[in-house]
Protein backbone atom coordinates (compact mmCIF):
# COMPACT_ATOMS: atom_id res chain seq x y z
CA UNK A 1 0.00 0.00 0.00
CA UNK A 2 1.78 2.90 -1.14
CA UNK A 3 0.48 7.11 -1.05
CA UNK A 4 2.05 9.34 -2.87
CA UNK A 5 3.22 13.06 -1.39
CA UNK A 6 4.91 15.73 -3.46
CA UNK A 7 7.04 17.38 -1.39
CA UNK A 8 7.96 20.82 -2.75
CA UNK A 9 9.96 23.70 -1.00
CA UNK A 10 7.06 25.28 0.37
CA UNK A 11 6.80 27.71 -2.79
CA UNK A 12 4.38 27.71 -5.89
CA UNK A 13 7.15 28.63 -8.34
CA UNK A 14 8.26 25.03 -9.94
CA UNK A 15 12.19 24.78 -10.12
CA UNK A 16 13.65 22.67 -13.12
CA UNK A 17 12.33 20.05 -14.05
CA UNK A 18 13.64 16.83 -13.18
CA UNK A 19 16.19 14.71 -15.72
CA UNK A 20 14.60 11.69 -17.76
CA UNK A 21 13.98 8.95 -15.63
CA UNK A 22 16.37 6.78 -17.28
CA UNK A 23 19.14 8.74 -16.80
CA UNK A 24 18.26 9.26 -13.08
CA UNK A 25 18.76 5.55 -12.54
CA UNK A 26 22.17 5.19 -14.09
CA UNK A 27 23.09 8.60 -12.86
CA UNK A 28 22.26 7.45 -9.09
CA UNK A 29 23.57 4.20 -9.80
CA UNK A 30 27.25 4.66 -10.37
CA UNK A 31 26.47 7.61 -7.80
CA UNK A 32 25.07 5.27 -5.08
CA UNK A 33 22.35 6.66 -4.65
CA UNK A 34 22.44 10.80 -5.10
CA UNK A 35 19.27 12.10 -4.56
CA UNK A 36 17.00 14.56 -6.93
CA UNK A 37 16.62 18.27 -5.60
CA UNK A 38 14.32 18.42 -3.30
CA UNK A 39 11.76 20.52 -4.66
CA UNK A 40 10.88 18.03 -7.54
CA UNK A 41 11.40 14.93 -4.98
CA UNK A 42 8.24 12.70 -5.04
CA UNK A 43 7.52 10.79 -2.18
CA UNK A 44 6.16 7.56 -3.12
CA UNK A 45 6.62 5.66 0.59
CA UNK A 46 6.09 2.03 1.17
CA UNK A 47 4.37 1.38 4.76
CA UNK A 48 4.87 -0.68 7.88
CA UNK A 49 2.09 -3.03 7.48
CA UNK A 50 1.28 -4.08 10.85
CA UNK A 51 0.95 -8.22 11.04
CA UNK A 52 -3.33 -9.20 11.91
CA UNK A 53 -3.10 -9.82 15.19
CA UNK A 54 -1.72 -7.94 18.49
CA UNK A 55 2.01 -8.54 19.10
CA UNK A 56 1.26 -10.26 22.12
CA UNK A 57 -1.10 -12.63 20.82
CA UNK A 58 1.07 -15.44 19.74
CA UNK A 59 2.63 -16.00 23.30
CA UNK A 60 3.81 -18.63 24.33
CA UNK A 61 4.82 -19.70 20.73
CA UNK A 62 6.43 -16.30 19.76
CA UNK A 63 6.71 -14.26 22.24
CA UNK A 64 5.73 -10.18 22.23
CA UNK A 65 9.33 -8.92 22.46
CA UNK A 66 10.52 -11.42 19.52
CA UNK A 67 7.64 -9.64 17.68
CA UNK A 68 8.66 -5.95 19.27
CA UNK A 69 11.81 -6.43 18.05
CA UNK A 70 11.30 -8.31 14.90
CA UNK A 71 8.62 -6.74 13.51
CA UNK A 72 9.11 -3.26 15.67
CA UNK A 73 12.58 -2.87 14.53
CA UNK A 74 14.38 -5.09 12.15
CA UNK A 75 11.04 -5.26 9.75
CA UNK A 76 10.76 -1.28 10.44
CA UNK A 77 14.32 -0.49 9.72
CA UNK A 78 14.34 -2.33 6.04
CA UNK A 79 10.68 -0.39 5.31
CA UNK A 80 12.86 2.81 6.26
CA UNK A 81 16.27 2.22 4.44
CA UNK A 82 13.60 0.90 1.19
CA UNK A 83 11.83 4.30 1.17
CA UNK A 84 15.70 5.70 1.54
CA UNK A 85 17.13 3.95 -1.44
CA UNK A 86 13.94 4.35 -3.77
CA UNK A 87 12.66 7.89 -3.55
CA UNK A 88 13.75 9.60 -6.58
CA UNK A 89 14.84 6.74 -8.66
CA UNK A 90 12.61 4.84 -11.03
CA UNK A 91 11.61 2.50 -8.72
CA UNK A 92 9.84 5.10 -6.48
CA UNK A 93 6.01 4.27 -7.25
CA UNK A 94 6.61 0.81 -7.85
CA UNK A 95 4.30 -2.27 -6.60
CA UNK A 96 7.05 -4.11 -3.98
CA UNK A 97 6.70 -7.04 -5.91
CA UNK A 98 8.33 -5.33 -9.08
CA UNK A 99 10.42 -3.53 -6.75
CA UNK A 100 11.99 -6.67 -5.91
CA UNK A 101 12.06 -8.39 -8.99
CA UNK A 102 13.37 -5.28 -10.94
CA UNK A 103 16.24 -5.19 -8.39
CA UNK A 104 16.90 -8.61 -8.08
CA UNK A 105 18.26 -7.83 -12.09
CA UNK A 106 18.54 -11.06 -12.87
CA UNK A 107 20.89 -12.33 -9.98
CA UNK A 108 22.84 -9.29 -10.23
CA UNK A 109 21.02 -7.39 -7.12
CA UNK A 110 20.86 -3.98 -6.83
CA UNK A 111 22.12 -2.60 -2.99
CA UNK A 112 18.05 -2.18 -2.10
CA UNK A 113 17.22 -5.48 -2.88
CA UNK A 114 18.10 -6.74 0.38
CA UNK A 115 15.94 -4.01 1.76
CA UNK A 116 12.63 -4.50 -0.73
CA UNK A 117 13.14 -8.46 -0.66
CA UNK A 118 13.17 -8.46 3.56
CA UNK A 119 9.95 -6.03 3.53
CA UNK A 120 8.12 -8.64 1.35
CA UNK A 121 8.95 -11.34 3.18
CA UNK A 122 8.34 -10.30 7.02
CA UNK A 123 4.87 -8.59 4.81
CA UNK A 124 4.35 -12.76 3.56
CA UNK A 125 5.57 -13.93 7.10
CA UNK A 126 3.07 -12.27 9.66
CA UNK A 127 0.62 -13.28 7.43
CA UNK A 128 1.49 -16.86 7.04
CA UNK A 129 0.71 -17.35 10.73
CA UNK A 130 -1.88 -16.46 13.50
CA UNK A 131 -2.82 -17.12 17.13
CA UNK A 132 -4.33 -20.82 17.16
CA UNK A 133 -3.14 -21.54 14.02
CA UNK A 134 -1.56 -25.11 13.27
CA UNK A 135 -3.42 -27.89 12.36
CA UNK A 136 -4.03 -29.43 8.73
CA UNK A 137 -5.07 -28.21 5.92
CA UNK A 138 -7.78 -29.20 4.14
CA UNK A 139 -9.39 -29.35 -0.38
CA UNK A 140 -7.31 -28.32 -2.73
CA UNK A 141 -4.36 -27.59 -1.20
CA UNK A 142 -4.76 -31.04 1.12
CA UNK A 143 -4.59 -33.04 -1.95
CA UNK A 144 -2.17 -31.25 -4.34
CA UNK A 145 0.30 -31.97 -0.57
CA UNK A 146 -0.67 -35.54 -0.78
CA UNK A 147 -0.27 -35.33 -4.85
CA UNK A 148 3.12 -34.00 -4.59
CA UNK A 149 4.77 -35.15 -1.37
CA UNK A 150 2.99 -38.47 -0.87
CA UNK A 151 1.26 -37.00 2.24
CA UNK A 152 1.31 -34.45 4.54
CA UNK A 153 3.90 -35.47 7.21
CA UNK A 154 6.02 -36.30 3.87
CA UNK A 155 5.85 -32.61 3.41
CA UNK A 156 6.22 -31.42 7.17
CA UNK A 157 8.74 -33.43 7.54
CA UNK A 158 10.82 -32.12 3.83
CA UNK A 159 9.59 -28.47 5.10
CA UNK A 160 11.64 -29.31 8.11
CA UNK A 161 14.18 -30.11 6.87
CA UNK A 162 14.96 -27.25 4.92
CA UNK A 163 14.58 -24.89 7.72
CA UNK A 164 17.14 -26.89 9.91
CA UNK A 165 19.30 -27.17 6.66
CA UNK A 166 19.59 -23.36 5.83
CA UNK A 167 23.07 -22.77 6.71
CA UNK A 168 23.82 -19.49 8.03
CA UNK A 169 20.58 -16.66 7.28
CA UNK A 170 17.22 -17.12 5.15
CA UNK A 171 13.93 -18.11 4.93
CA UNK A 172 12.17 -21.83 3.98
CA UNK A 173 9.49 -22.01 1.25
CA UNK A 174 6.42 -24.16 0.21
CA UNK A 175 5.74 -22.35 -2.90
CA UNK A 176 3.42 -23.49 -6.38
CA UNK A 177 5.39 -23.95 -9.40
CA UNK A 178 3.90 -23.32 -12.88
CA UNK A 179 5.65 -25.92 -15.27
CA UNK A 180 6.90 -22.97 -17.61
CA UNK A 181 10.46 -21.39 -18.93
CA UNK A 182 10.86 -17.95 -18.21
CA UNK A 183 12.98 -17.56 -21.81
CA UNK A 184 11.82 -15.23 -24.85
CA UNK A 185 9.41 -17.10 -26.80
CA UNK A 186 9.62 -20.83 -25.23
CA UNK A 187 6.29 -22.75 -24.74
CA UNK A 188 5.17 -25.50 -22.59
CA UNK A 189 3.69 -27.63 -25.87
CA UNK A 190 1.12 -29.46 -23.28
CA UNK A 191 0.23 -27.33 -21.11
CA UNK A 192 -1.48 -28.53 -18.11
CA UNK A 193 -2.32 -28.27 -14.16
CA UNK A 194 -0.76 -31.69 -13.19
CA UNK A 195 2.63 -29.99 -14.53
CA UNK A 196 2.68 -27.57 -11.69
CA UNK A 197 3.55 -28.71 -7.98
CA UNK A 198 3.75 -27.71 -4.87
CA UNK A 199 7.52 -27.06 -3.91
CA UNK A 200 9.64 -27.25 -0.60
CA UNK A 201 12.80 -24.89 -1.17
CA UNK A 202 15.03 -23.04 0.90
CA UNK A 203 16.68 -19.70 0.40
CA UNK A 204 19.66 -17.71 1.83
CA UNK A 205 19.28 -13.99 3.01
CA UNK A 206 16.84 -12.01 1.58
CA UNK A 207 16.06 -13.79 -1.50
CA UNK A 208 12.89 -15.20 -2.41
CA UNK A 209 11.06 -17.27 -4.70
CA UNK A 210 9.25 -14.68 -6.69
CA UNK A 211 12.53 -14.22 -8.69
CA UNK A 212 12.48 -17.17 -10.08
CA UNK A 213 8.65 -16.36 -11.31
CA UNK A 214 7.00 -19.22 -8.61
CA UNK A 215 4.28 -18.35 -6.44
CA UNK A 216 4.81 -18.64 -2.45
CA UNK A 217 2.38 -20.28 -0.28
CA UNK A 218 4.17 -20.22 3.08
CA UNK A 219 7.39 -19.02 4.91
CA UNK A 220 9.52 -19.35 7.40
CA UNK A 221 11.81 -17.01 8.69
CA UNK A 222 15.01 -18.90 9.92
CA UNK A 223 17.07 -15.61 10.41
CA UNK A 224 18.46 -16.39 14.17
CA UNK A 225 16.98 -13.02 14.67
CA UNK A 226 13.19 -14.60 14.33
CA UNK A 227 13.81 -17.09 17.13
CA UNK A 228 17.16 -16.64 19.31
CA UNK A 229 14.80 -14.66 22.03
CA UNK A 230 12.35 -17.42 22.38
CA UNK A 231 14.19 -20.48 21.70
CA UNK A 232 18.33 -19.51 21.96
CA UNK A 233 20.00 -21.84 19.32
CA UNK A 234 17.17 -24.50 19.16
CA UNK A 235 16.13 -24.17 15.83
CA UNK A 236 14.70 -27.89 15.50
CA UNK A 237 11.81 -26.38 18.00
CA UNK A 238 10.65 -23.17 16.82
CA UNK A 239 10.41 -24.79 13.28
CA UNK A 240 7.80 -27.84 14.96
CA UNK A 241 6.43 -25.24 16.78
CA UNK A 242 5.45 -22.91 13.88
CA UNK A 243 4.30 -26.12 12.33
CA UNK A 244 1.98 -27.23 15.09
CA UNK A 245 0.82 -24.05 16.33
CA UNK A 246 1.68 -20.98 14.53
CA UNK A 247 1.01 -21.64 10.58
CA UNK A 248 -2.56 -20.11 9.07
CA UNK A 249 -3.67 -22.98 6.34
CA UNK A 250 -6.73 -20.44 5.70
CA UNK A 251 -3.71 -18.19 3.75
CA UNK A 252 -2.19 -20.71 2.25
CA UNK A 253 -5.37 -21.91 1.12
CA UNK A 254 -6.38 -18.71 -0.39
CA UNK A 255 -2.59 -18.39 -1.55
CA UNK A 256 -2.89 -21.48 -3.55
CA UNK A 257 -5.80 -20.47 -5.42
CA UNK A 258 -4.50 -17.70 -6.22
CA UNK A 259 -1.38 -19.06 -7.85
CA UNK A 260 -3.26 -21.72 -9.56
CA UNK A 261 -5.53 -19.08 -11.31
CA UNK A 262 -2.05 -16.78 -12.29
CA UNK A 263 -0.62 -19.96 -13.53
CA UNK A 264 -3.64 -20.80 -15.24
CA UNK A 265 -3.81 -17.63 -17.23
CA UNK A 266 -0.67 -16.90 -18.42
CA UNK A 267 -0.91 -20.49 -19.84
CA UNK A 268 -3.72 -19.01 -21.64
CA UNK A 269 -1.75 -15.88 -22.51
CA UNK A 270 0.73 -18.49 -23.79
CA UNK A 271 -1.06 -20.18 -26.10
CA UNK A 272 -2.98 -17.34 -27.49
CA UNK A 273 0.65 -16.15 -28.12
CA UNK A 274 1.55 -19.10 -29.37
CA UNK A 275 -1.42 -19.17 -32.10
CA UNK A 276 -0.51 -15.49 -33.05
CA UNK A 277 3.12 -16.44 -33.77
CA UNK A 278 1.68 -19.31 -35.81
CA UNK A 279 -0.72 -17.40 -37.93
CA UNK A 280 2.02 -15.15 -38.82
CA UNK A 281 4.32 -17.97 -40.11
CA UNK A 282 1.83 -19.78 -42.36
CA UNK A 283 0.32 -15.92 -43.85
CA UNK A 284 3.86 -14.52 -44.55
CA UNK A 285 4.83 -14.49 -48.11
CA UNK A 286 8.93 -14.45 -47.60
CA UNK A 287 8.84 -18.43 -47.50
CA UNK A 288 11.73 -19.31 -49.28
CA UNK A 289 14.71 -17.40 -47.59
CA UNK A 290 17.41 -18.73 -48.74
CA UNK A 291 18.02 -19.50 -52.22
CA UNK A 292 18.47 -16.47 -54.35
CA UNK A 293 19.40 -18.03 -57.75
CA UNK A 294 18.62 -21.13 -59.67
CA UNK A 295 22.40 -21.89 -60.94
CA UNK A 296 24.24 -23.64 -58.52
CA UNK A 297 27.75 -21.59 -59.26
CA UNK A 298 29.67 -20.68 -56.07
CA UNK A 299 29.44 -16.89 -56.19
CA UNK A 300 33.11 -17.00 -54.85
CA UNK A 301 34.32 -17.94 -58.32
CA UNK B 1 36.69 -34.09 26.15
CA UNK B 2 37.69 -30.25 26.31
CA UNK B 3 41.38 -29.85 26.37
CA UNK B 4 43.36 -26.67 26.62
CA UNK B 5 45.25 -26.47 23.65
CA UNK B 6 48.19 -23.62 22.86
CA UNK B 7 47.53 -20.51 20.40
CA UNK B 8 45.82 -20.03 17.12
CA UNK B 9 47.03 -22.79 14.48
CA UNK B 10 47.77 -25.79 16.84
CA UNK B 11 45.86 -28.53 15.11
CA UNK B 12 42.79 -30.16 17.36
CA UNK B 13 43.85 -34.02 16.81
CA UNK B 14 43.19 -36.14 19.34
CA UNK B 15 43.21 -40.03 18.98
CA UNK B 16 41.32 -42.38 20.97
CA UNK B 17 43.62 -44.50 21.36
CA UNK B 18 45.80 -42.22 23.44
CA UNK B 19 42.38 -41.13 25.35
CA UNK B 20 41.93 -45.18 25.80
CA UNK B 21 45.16 -45.66 27.01
CA UNK B 22 44.87 -43.01 29.83
CA UNK B 23 41.41 -43.80 30.84
CA UNK B 24 41.95 -47.42 31.16
CA UNK B 25 45.21 -47.17 32.93
CA UNK B 26 43.49 -47.80 36.21
CA UNK B 27 41.12 -50.81 35.08
CA UNK B 28 41.90 -54.37 36.53
CA UNK B 29 43.70 -57.26 34.78
CA UNK B 30 40.76 -58.65 33.51
CA UNK B 31 39.99 -56.05 31.12
CA UNK B 32 43.62 -55.88 29.66
CA UNK B 33 42.84 -58.39 27.23
CA UNK B 34 40.11 -56.08 26.45
CA UNK B 35 42.29 -53.34 25.77
CA UNK B 36 44.61 -55.70 24.12
CA UNK B 37 41.53 -56.29 21.55
CA UNK B 38 40.83 -53.12 21.22
CA UNK B 39 44.24 -51.86 20.09
CA UNK B 40 44.65 -54.39 17.42
CA UNK B 41 41.38 -54.28 16.37
CA UNK B 42 40.47 -50.17 16.23
CA UNK B 43 41.38 -48.20 12.82
CA UNK B 44 42.97 -45.27 14.07
CA UNK B 45 40.39 -42.42 13.91
CA UNK B 46 41.36 -38.78 14.16
CA UNK B 47 38.51 -36.38 15.48
CA UNK B 48 38.52 -33.12 16.82
CA UNK B 49 38.03 -31.94 20.42
CA UNK B 50 36.02 -28.75 21.51
CA UNK B 51 38.70 -26.33 22.72
CA UNK B 52 38.02 -24.94 25.86
CA UNK B 53 37.99 -20.80 25.51
CA UNK B 54 41.22 -19.37 27.88
CA UNK B 55 38.62 -17.52 30.47
CA UNK B 56 35.72 -18.55 32.22
CA UNK B 57 32.35 -18.18 30.62
CA UNK B 58 31.34 -15.24 32.81
CA UNK B 59 34.75 -13.32 32.09
CA UNK B 60 33.73 -11.55 29.39
CA UNK B 61 30.87 -9.63 31.42
CA UNK B 62 29.19 -7.39 30.68
CA UNK B 63 29.82 -6.72 26.99
CA UNK B 64 29.02 -10.74 26.52
CA UNK B 65 26.84 -12.38 28.71
CA UNK B 66 27.81 -15.77 30.22
CA UNK B 67 24.22 -17.00 28.95
CA UNK B 68 25.40 -16.16 25.30
CA UNK B 69 28.66 -18.20 25.93
CA UNK B 70 27.36 -21.10 27.52
CA UNK B 71 25.10 -21.01 24.41
CA UNK B 72 27.94 -19.87 21.32
CA UNK B 73 30.11 -22.29 22.84
CA UNK B 74 28.46 -24.99 25.07
CA UNK B 75 25.54 -25.74 22.27
CA UNK B 76 27.07 -24.10 18.88
CA UNK B 77 30.64 -24.67 19.07
CA UNK B 78 30.19 -28.04 20.73
CA UNK B 79 27.27 -28.63 17.63
CA UNK B 80 29.67 -28.41 14.89
CA UNK B 81 32.41 -30.16 16.53
CA UNK B 82 30.02 -33.04 16.98
CA UNK B 83 28.56 -33.03 13.37
CA UNK B 84 32.29 -32.94 11.66
CA UNK B 85 33.03 -36.02 13.52
CA UNK B 86 30.16 -37.55 12.74
CA UNK B 87 31.01 -36.02 8.98
CA UNK B 88 34.24 -37.07 9.08
CA UNK B 89 33.45 -41.13 10.36
CA UNK B 90 32.62 -42.11 7.15
CA UNK B 91 34.61 -39.98 5.19
CA UNK B 92 38.41 -40.17 3.73
CA UNK B 93 39.07 -36.72 5.23
CA UNK B 94 40.66 -37.63 8.59
CA UNK B 95 43.69 -37.16 9.57
CA UNK B 96 44.22 -33.44 8.47
CA UNK B 97 44.91 -30.57 10.79
CA UNK B 98 42.06 -27.97 10.84
CA UNK B 99 43.94 -25.86 8.14
CA UNK B 100 44.38 -28.27 6.23
CA UNK B 101 40.91 -29.69 6.22
CA UNK B 102 38.94 -26.21 5.81
CA UNK B 103 41.68 -26.21 2.34
CA UNK B 104 40.98 -29.56 1.10
CA UNK B 105 37.06 -29.17 1.68
CA UNK B 106 36.79 -25.53 0.72
CA UNK B 107 37.72 -27.03 -2.46
CA UNK B 108 38.69 -24.19 -4.43
CA UNK B 109 35.17 -22.83 -4.10
CA UNK B 110 33.14 -25.62 -4.42
CA UNK B 111 32.86 -26.51 -0.68
CA UNK B 112 32.45 -30.14 0.14
CA UNK B 113 29.71 -30.66 2.93
CA UNK B 114 32.29 -31.13 5.63
CA UNK B 115 33.39 -27.33 4.57
CA UNK B 116 30.80 -25.63 6.92
CA UNK B 117 31.38 -27.60 10.00
CA UNK B 118 34.94 -27.64 9.85
CA UNK B 119 35.71 -23.94 8.92
CA UNK B 120 33.33 -23.27 11.65
CA UNK B 121 35.12 -24.79 14.47
CA UNK B 122 38.45 -23.49 13.34
CA UNK B 123 36.32 -19.99 13.20
CA UNK B 124 34.74 -19.89 17.16
CA UNK B 125 38.38 -21.30 18.32
CA UNK B 126 40.01 -18.29 16.24
CA UNK B 127 37.10 -16.28 17.86
CA UNK B 128 37.35 -17.13 21.91
CA UNK B 129 40.63 -16.25 21.28
CA UNK B 130 40.45 -13.27 19.77
CA UNK B 131 38.97 -11.66 22.78
CA UNK B 132 40.07 -11.02 26.62
CA UNK B 133 38.48 -9.95 29.62
CA UNK B 134 39.36 -6.44 29.75
CA UNK B 135 40.66 -6.08 26.46
CA UNK B 136 40.38 -3.28 23.70
CA UNK B 137 41.68 -0.56 23.82
CA UNK B 138 45.16 0.00 21.77
CA UNK B 139 47.87 -2.72 20.47
CA UNK B 140 51.40 -1.67 20.91
CA UNK B 141 54.55 -1.95 19.74
CA UNK B 142 54.61 -4.06 16.06
CA UNK B 143 51.21 -4.67 16.18
CA UNK B 144 50.31 -0.72 16.31
CA UNK B 145 52.96 0.42 13.53
CA UNK B 146 52.27 -2.00 11.38
CA UNK B 147 48.31 -1.16 11.75
CA UNK B 148 49.49 2.83 11.30
CA UNK B 149 51.46 1.91 7.87
CA UNK B 150 48.68 0.13 6.70
CA UNK B 151 45.62 2.39 8.05
CA UNK B 152 47.14 5.25 8.26
CA UNK B 153 46.43 5.32 12.11
CA UNK B 154 44.42 3.39 14.65
CA UNK B 155 41.68 5.42 14.50
CA UNK B 156 41.34 4.70 10.85
CA UNK B 157 41.45 1.37 11.26
CA UNK B 158 38.74 0.89 13.62
CA UNK B 159 36.15 2.55 11.84
CA UNK B 160 36.88 1.13 9.09
CA UNK B 161 36.30 -2.52 11.01
CA UNK B 162 33.15 -1.04 12.69
CA UNK B 163 31.56 0.28 9.28
CA UNK B 164 32.50 -2.94 8.14
CA UNK B 165 31.16 -4.92 10.52
CA UNK B 166 27.58 -3.16 10.06
CA UNK B 167 27.72 -3.43 6.45
CA UNK B 168 27.39 -7.28 6.24
CA UNK B 169 24.24 -8.30 5.71
CA UNK B 170 22.85 -11.97 6.64
CA UNK B 171 26.05 -13.77 8.75
CA UNK B 172 29.32 -13.56 8.89
CA UNK B 173 32.75 -12.75 10.30
CA UNK B 174 34.76 -9.48 10.00
CA UNK B 175 38.70 -10.19 9.85
CA UNK B 176 41.61 -8.43 10.68
CA UNK B 177 44.44 -10.24 8.15
CA UNK B 178 47.36 -9.72 6.89
CA UNK B 179 47.20 -10.69 3.09
CA UNK B 180 50.31 -12.80 2.35
CA UNK B 181 50.55 -11.22 -1.31
CA UNK B 182 50.17 -7.66 -0.49
CA UNK B 183 52.13 -8.00 2.45
CA UNK B 184 50.04 -5.71 4.40
CA UNK B 185 46.74 -5.70 7.11
CA UNK B 186 43.50 -5.56 5.66
CA UNK B 187 39.76 -5.77 6.91
CA UNK B 188 38.01 -8.37 5.31
CA UNK B 189 34.15 -9.43 5.45
CA UNK B 190 32.85 -12.74 4.97
CA UNK B 191 29.72 -14.56 4.45
CA UNK B 192 28.66 -17.91 6.53
CA UNK B 193 31.49 -19.73 7.34
CA UNK B 194 33.89 -18.54 4.87
CA UNK B 195 37.38 -18.49 6.07
CA UNK B 196 40.72 -16.02 4.76
CA UNK B 197 42.79 -19.11 5.36
CA UNK B 198 41.18 -20.51 2.35
CA UNK B 199 42.65 -17.76 0.35
CA UNK B 200 46.26 -18.46 1.76
CA UNK B 201 45.83 -15.15 4.07
CA UNK B 202 46.50 -14.91 7.68
CA UNK B 203 43.57 -13.78 10.47
CA UNK B 204 44.79 -11.52 13.41
CA UNK B 205 41.72 -11.13 14.78
CA UNK B 206 38.21 -11.58 13.96
CA UNK B 207 34.34 -11.16 14.89
CA UNK B 208 31.63 -13.17 14.65
CA UNK B 209 28.77 -11.16 13.31
CA UNK B 210 26.20 -14.03 12.86
CA UNK B 211 23.37 -13.14 15.22
CA UNK B 212 23.48 -15.58 17.95
CA UNK B 213 26.83 -14.21 18.86
CA UNK B 214 25.31 -10.87 20.18
CA UNK B 215 21.17 -11.09 20.13
CA UNK B 216 20.77 -12.08 23.72
CA UNK B 217 22.69 -9.18 24.69
CA UNK B 218 22.15 -6.43 22.48
CA UNK B 219 19.38 -8.11 19.87
CA UNK B 220 19.01 -5.61 17.07
CA UNK B 221 21.92 -3.13 18.34
CA UNK B 222 24.89 -4.22 16.45
CA UNK B 223 26.43 -0.80 16.45
CA UNK B 224 27.07 -0.81 19.90
CA UNK B 225 28.46 -4.99 20.29
CA UNK B 226 30.63 -4.23 17.70
CA UNK B 227 31.65 -0.93 19.27
CA UNK B 228 32.34 -3.22 22.56
CA UNK B 229 34.19 -5.59 21.12
CA UNK B 230 36.52 -2.58 19.91
CA UNK B 231 36.82 -0.95 23.03
CA UNK B 232 36.21 -3.95 26.00
CA UNK B 233 36.96 -7.30 24.34
CA UNK B 234 39.50 -7.64 21.53
CA UNK B 235 42.53 -9.16 22.85
CA UNK B 236 45.59 -7.30 21.35
CA UNK B 237 48.37 -9.90 23.11
CA UNK B 238 46.57 -12.79 20.52
CA UNK B 239 47.02 -10.22 17.81
CA UNK B 240 50.13 -9.80 18.78
CA UNK B 241 51.20 -13.61 19.48
CA UNK B 242 49.83 -14.13 15.70
CA UNK B 243 51.73 -11.33 13.84
CA UNK B 244 55.02 -12.32 15.69
CA UNK B 245 54.51 -16.35 14.09
CA UNK B 246 52.91 -14.48 11.14
CA UNK B 247 56.44 -12.88 10.40
CA UNK B 248 57.79 -16.28 10.02
CA UNK B 249 56.15 -16.75 6.93
CA UNK B 250 55.59 -13.38 5.19
CA UNK B 251 58.34 -10.87 4.88
CA UNK B 252 56.72 -7.02 6.42
CA UNK B 253 60.13 -5.57 5.34
CA UNK B 254 62.83 -3.90 6.78
CA UNK B 255 62.46 -3.37 10.80
CA UNK B 256 62.66 0.44 11.62
CA UNK B 257 66.34 0.31 13.30
CA UNK B 258 67.18 3.69 15.06
CA UNK B 259 70.44 5.15 13.52
CA UNK B 260 72.59 6.13 16.20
Amino acid sequence: MQHHTLSCCGGVRPSLPPPPLSFRWSKIKREGGRRLPRCARIAAQLELKPPPYSLSSLEPHMSRETLEYHWGRHHRAHVASLNNLIAGTDLDGMGLDEIVVVSYNKGNPLPLFVHAAQVWNHDFFWQSIKPGGGGRPSGRLMELIERDFGSFDRMLEEFKRAALTQFGSGWAWLVYKANRLDVGNAVNPCPSEKGNKLVVLKSPNAVNPIVWDYSPLLAIDVWEHAYYLDYENRRADYVSIFLEKLVSWEVVSDRLDVAIERAAERAREDETRRQEDDAAVTHSEAVEMYLDSDTDDSEAE
Amino acid sequence: MAMALPLAYASSVVHPFEAGRLSFSTKATKHKKQIYQFRKVTKVLAYYGLTNPPYKLDALEPYMSRRTLELHWGNIHRGYVDSLNKQLANSPLYGCTMEELIKTTFNNGNPLPEYNNAAEVWNHDFFWESMQPNGGRLPWGGVLDQIEKDFGSFSNFRDEFVHSAMMLFGSGWVWLVLKTNERRLSIVRTSNALCPLVWGDIPIISLDMWEHAYYLDYKDDVSKYVNNFMDHLISWHSATARMVRTEAFVNLGEPKIPVA
